[in-house]
């Protein structure tokens, strides 16, 4: 069955047209797939039928090793999003980007194609100094209607540094990682797995946390 | 699955024009809650030189689950709403700022409003529609516990409590809300009451009654918060007796009301007891030319149609000023 409904449908290509160059979706599964997987590659496959300016490719988490370890991909379901040029740019959603979560995907999508505002200048010298490798792990669950802002400011940090990459996990998929972690309340984001920060996070507090890594 | 696409997001954005702080505006309206965003409408329409600073849209209306009270709409969702509030001011073509937090405002002829970002912005006029943030307990253990247990927003931490033991403190609208969503799911839910009796809507009450699995503490207060890793127990105190208990619990959401988001208006404007900046029947601050809605001010019940309703007052009291000098 379809995940969209033609409302969403014409919906998402009216916003998509605002996209400029090409977007690459590269989607992890495996041969028989897990229910949650079934769920994504639904959700990839429609919305690339949208618009010629989605590319997608679809791969086997474990015959094609050496491309999940090229997107340093954990885990399944994933979406790894690059621009045109398809060189990692450290943006991934574990799990469905469904409920309020379609919002940061597409926010994700049209500033990969190109389309963006710039940062403030204060904030853009702060993410060309790190300098550290950062990896940020943001847990969500879809019913969270705050969460997408602390996606939007993770996945934009990864888009702005080449040393940051940045993870939206649903948090109902990955029940282990959330006891890890001691996820309690969303959205969490987990920095370099020792520090963690509860709600939507202005990008300066994030940074102040990278700063003392 | 649901898609709770915000179109408003991405379609309306470029009708914003960047907020300019070399113009003095006529009027700058703080706040992206039903007042501020109705403010606006009112004062584009009047045709006014405009400017809006909002820290974070819809306010506490976002983080909402439900409205049924919102006239034209029988049921819609916080988000939903506060993004058509978006849409109906973006049309305008207004000057905006968003994420900028207000540090202090100036009174005079020309007002300023400073950011923490260091930017500063003029108007002749001003409309503070600020709201409220969650008031927060005040015991043992809230602050230390805060995001490992201690929590507010029930429909997006529900999830964590799947057969679990949680507390609801306070028994008006949002309680009730809470404990009704964590029913769903948990194994038990304990409401901590002050008062002898629930505050909440009739109809929302008879929804929590339906659940066999609440408990509803009345005269009784939460005294303190304990667990050494994530919450463990909460210790309530009866209020008539005295006397103190452990309740065991995995988390604790606090919905006892609101404090509203004035600091920064502390010794420019007059503020009430409880923080809330006083205004009269025209919406008028303490300070001339300087107009205050919604949740901020004193204004009797917080909600979304009065807010709104306020936020309109205000805007045409501001127009007044800056049209006839009243």
């Amino acid at each position: 069955m379809a995940l969209f409904d033609e409302k969403i449908r014409q919906q998402l290509r009216d916003i998509l047209k605002n996209m400029k160059d090409a977007v690459n979706l590269s989607f992890f599964t495996q041969e028989f797939e897990c229910w949650p997987c079934t769920d994504v590659h639904e959700f990839v496959k429609e919305l690339a039928s949208l618009t010629d300016t989605i590319k997608l490719s679809v791969f086997d988490f474990q015959k094609d090793k050496a491309r999940a370890d090229k997107f340093r991909v954990d885990k399944i379901p994933a979406i790894v999003l690059n621009g045109k040029d398809n060189a990692y740019a450290g943006i991934k959603y574990y799990g469905l980007p469904g409920g309020y979560e379609i919002n940061s995907f597409i926010q994700d999508m049209i500033e990969l194609s190109g389309r963006k505002e710039p940062l403030p200048a204060a904030i853009a010298s702060r993410i060309a100094a790190i300098s550290k490798k950062v990896h940020l792990q943001v847990y969500v669950t879809l019913t969270c209607p705050f969460c997408p802002g602390a996606v939007a400011v993770a996945h934009r940090l990864a888009q702005e540094s080449a040393m940051v990459e940045a993870d939206m996990i649903d948090v109902s998929l990955f029940p282990y990682l959330g006891q890890r972690y001691q996820v309690t309340s969303v959205p969490m984001t987990i920095i370099n797995e020792t520090h963690s920060l509860v709600g939507v996070q202005p990008m300066e507090n994030i940074l102040d946390v990278i700063k003392k890594l | 699955m649901d898609f709770k696409l915000q179109t408003g997001i991405f379609t309306e954005e470029q009708n914003f024009k960047p907020l300019k702080t070399d113009i003095v505006y006529d009027v700058l309206i703080l706040g992206g809650g039903p007042a501020g965003f109705t403010a606006a409408v009112y004062c584009m329409r009047k045709g006014v030189s405009t400017g809006l600073i909002v820290k974070e849209i819809g306010g506490q209306v976002a983080e909402t689950a439900g409205i049924e009270n919102y006239m034209g709409y029988r049921y819609i969702n916080g988000m939903d709403l506060a993004m058509k509030f978006k849409e109906q001011v973006a049309q305008f073509g207004i000057d905006y700022d968003e994420k900028g937090t207000v540090k202090a405002i100036e009174t005079g002829d020309v007002k300023k409003v400073r950011l923490t970002d260091g930017r500063v912005f003029s108007a002749r006029a001003l409309i503070i529609a600020t709201g409220a943030a969650w008031r927060k307990l005040g015991v043992p253990g809230e602050d230390e516990l805060r995001g490992k247990g201690v929590a507010n927003c029930s429909t997006c931490d529900a999830p964590f409590y799947v057969n679990k033991k949680v507390v609801v403190v306070g028994g008006g609208n949002s309680g009730i809300e809470a404990a009704i969503d964590l029913a769903k799911v948990g194994e038990k839910v304990t409401m901590v009451q002050f008062l002898d009796r629930l505050t909440g809507d009739k109809s929302l009450e008879d929804k929590l009654h339906e659940f066999k699995n609440v408990q509803v503490r009345y005269e009784h207060e939460v005294t303190g918060i304990n667990g050494s890793q994530s919450v463990e127990s909460v210790t309530v105190k009866n209020r008539k007796t005295g006397k103190t208990e452990d309740v065991s619990a995995q988390g604790i959401f606090v919905e006892i009301g609101l404090v509203p988001n004035s600091e920064f208006a502390k010794g420019v404007l007059k503020l009430n007891q409880a923080g809330e900046i006083m205004v009269d029947c025209a919406s008028r601050t303490s300070a001339p030319g300087i107009f205050a809605a919604g949740d901020v001010t004193d204004v009797p019940f917080k909600q979304i149609i009065i807010a709104a309703g306020e936020g309109a007052k205000a805007a045409l009291s501001a127009c007044n000023y800056i049209l006839m000098g009243e």
